[in-house]
């Protein structure tokens, strides 16, 4: 009997799939089982605790970094989805023009530029303006997260957008409504999921960024990423597994949400 | 059928689509139409021919290249859809997904700044017009196709406007639906006064709803009259074949008198056709007579033309005869099948194919 060819019935897929997890979840498994551990070190058990929450949740940096990490996330994400939204619109809601692919690349740049290049090339603009203005304050950081976050919030709204049927704005416009109308009573509504997939998103790489950060802080602005990769050059305690688990636990939370959020037709 | 007053008149519409290269779309050619208050008017044609650019035209989804739209004598073309005492049911109907059905059929009185307690009379009017009272507070997304049609036309009707435009409105729905929904947009019609127009594709959707219609084809309005005239009296070649079946006879003009010119067939024999009015023609003509309009006799000089019965075709309701005429050409016959039975003639008889003149139409070409 003829049967439909099926990838998972081949021999060697079922060993090559459990080694490709095997590969990708194993060092995750050992960070979150060692952040448990009672002992002094990451590579030896002896005992469960959660000793290293705690040290980790009364540790002053840890408190600071965590807060301004937050903070940068909230305020790029935000920025970032407005910038998106009003970006989104004005390239889904045109008729195609010659150059409009070339929009699309300009807007997604920041995912096309290796990171490392954005970064130095910011190091090196920030610092003039540091040298010019004398400020030294958190704007350099906010600045530099809104900018990278804008194609990832730009992503998830434009598809939204892309999707959602053109004929609803035309009945609201047939239905007497003004294009603010239309746009504030039956497109932004539909838009909404779209919007705060692109947030999550956005706030979820804001909050991960070590590079562009790293390059562009100033002293004393360490966020949660720059602080641990900062603890790793000293003394290395199951304190940073505990930090790691818990971002790890905040990031999977954004992400499940942003893609059930996605998953709902328009 | 006698046109009132005037509702909607294209003045020389022309819309041409410009693509990227330099091939361009031309839509609809220098397209002049009347439309009368409280008329039902159908602009029926295939795909492509340009109904339904020149109802987005009147909706203000897209404006024209060239030419005028009056509605009630003063030009809306430049007008955007807001702007405009028109309204449209869409083909697929456009439901706003997050409101109920109540929300819906308010929305454009609500964008109108209409007072609350007048949009919520109003919705409770229109509901019960479309009799689905007790579905106002049900999502769009829990009603079936036919209700949702309901709503479509309910919101469109909502607002009182001038002119509703229909864009292909029943063809989502299954074959009994549509018939009940015919039925019903015709009562709404009625009920409503409102100027109706009407776009499909679907020929016979357009004799039963119509009062007047209009046969597009390639950009340009190619016939306009009531249902029976369309089908009776068709033009020309495009509308005879559009509509119904037809047999086309072709001939040259012998001579022409009060309306009636007398055709030598290319088959030999000779018969008298009407002609449209003010129609002069000569040289070589075609002549459309329609199935329905001849009948089957025996094989006599009575006869208008005479061949051989090739074929008995029985459909229930009536029986199609296909008879090969002699002297080349083929016409087909349909008759009612009535209590008495068949007409009594086998396949491979000799027959003859009866028809007056007022049957027998000369076709504009």
């Amino acid at each position: 009997m003829a049967r439909t060819f099926s990838v998972r019935t081949q021999p060697g897929f079922t060993f090559i799939a459990m080694f490709c997890f095997f590969l990708l979840y194993l060092p995750i498994v050992t960070l979150v089982v060692y952040a448990f551990n009672s002992g002094q070190s990451v590579a030896i058990w002896e005992g469960f605790s959660f000793r290293w929450f705690e040290s980790a949740w009364h540790n002053r940096a840890v408190q600071e970094a965590s807060l301004r990490s937050i903070f940068l996330a909230a305020f790029a994400a935000t920025l970032s989805t407005l910038v998106a939204t009003m970006a989104a619109l004005a390239t889904t809601r045109t008729a195609p023009y010659p150059g409009l692919t070339f929009k699309y690349a300009f807007i997604n740049q920041p995912l096309m530029v290796p990171e490392i290049v954005t970064a130095v090339a910011l190091l090196i603009v920030f610092s003039r303006i540091k040298v010019w203005t004398g400020y030294s304050g958190i704007a350099y950081l906010l600045a530099a997260h809104t900018a990278f976050c804008i194609p990832f919030a730009y992503l998830p709204i434009r598809a939204r957008l892309e999707n959602m049927d053109l004929t609803l704005e035309r009945a609201a416009a047939d239905l007497y409504a003004t294009p603010w109308n239309a746009f504030k009573r039956v497109t932004l509504p539909l838009l909404w999921p779209g919007i705060i997939a692109g947030f999550m998103l956005a706030f979820v790489i804001s909050l991960d960024d070590v590079v562009i950060t790293e390059f562009v802080k100033s002293g004393g602005q360490e966020t949660l990423p720059t602080y641990m990769l900062g603890q790793l050059r000293r003394v290395v305690t199951p304190e940073i597994n505990a930090i790691a688990t818990v971002f790890l636990l905040i990031s999977v939370a954004f992400v499940t949400t942003f893609f059930i959020i996605n998953r709902r037709k328009p | 059928m006698a046109i009132g007053k005037t509702a909607i008149e294209a003045v020389g519409v022309t819309k041409i689509f410009q693509s990227s290269g330099q091939d361009s779309l031309k839509a609809l050619d220098n397209v002049s139409v009347t439309i009368g208050e409280n008329e039902f008017f159908t602009l029926l044609g295939p795909s492509g021919c340009g109904k339904t650019t020149l109802l987005r035209l009147i909706a203000g989804f897209d404006f024209p290249t060239d030419g005028q739209i009056l509605l009630h004598g003063q030009d809306i073309a430049p007008l955007p859809p807001f702007q405009r005492p028109v309204n449209t049911v869409f083909q697929n109907y456009a439901l706003f997904p997050h409101m109920t059905v109540g929300q819906n059929i308010g929305f454009g009185l609500e964008m109108q700044g209409k007072p609350k307690a007048q949009v919520e009379a109003r919705v409770a009017e229109m509901l019960r017009l479309v009799q689905m009272e007790e579905l106002k507070n049900r999502r769009t997304s829990q009603i079936s196709g036919g209700q949702q049609q309901r709503v479509a036309l309910a919101r469109a009707l909502a607002p009182e406007p001038k002119v509703l435009l229909l864009d292909e409105p029943l063809s989502a729905l299954d074959y009994k639906l549509r018939k009940e929904m015919q039925i019903e947009l015709k009562r709404l019609q009625n009920e409503t006064g409102i100027t109706f127009i009407f776009v499909t594709h679907d020929q016979e959707e357009a004799l039963t709803m119509s009062d007047r219609i209009a046969v597009m084809s390639k950009g340009k309005i190619l016939q306009v009259g009531s249902p029976r005239d369309i089908y009776d009296r068709p033009a020309v070649r495009f509308v005879a074949n559009f509509i119904g079946e037809t047999n086309f006879l072709e001939g040259k003009v012998v001579s022409t008198a009060k309306g009636q010119a007398k055709i030598a067939l290319d088959s030999g024999a000779t018969i008298s056709a009407g002609l449209g009015e003010g129609a002069k023609p000569s040289g070589k003509v075609t002549v459309v007579v329609r199935p329905e309009h001849a009948s089957l006799v025996a094989a006599s000089g009575k006869a208008t033309l005479s061949g051989k019965l090739e074929n008995i075709v029985y459909f229930g309701t009536d029986t199609h005869y296909h008879v090969k005429l002699n002297g080349g050409g083929e016409f087909t016959i349909r008759h009612q099948n009535v209590h008495a039975g068949a007409l009594g003639f086998e396949k491979g008889d000799k027959v003859g194919v009866l028809f007056g003149a007022e049957a027998a139409r000369v076709l504009r070409d």
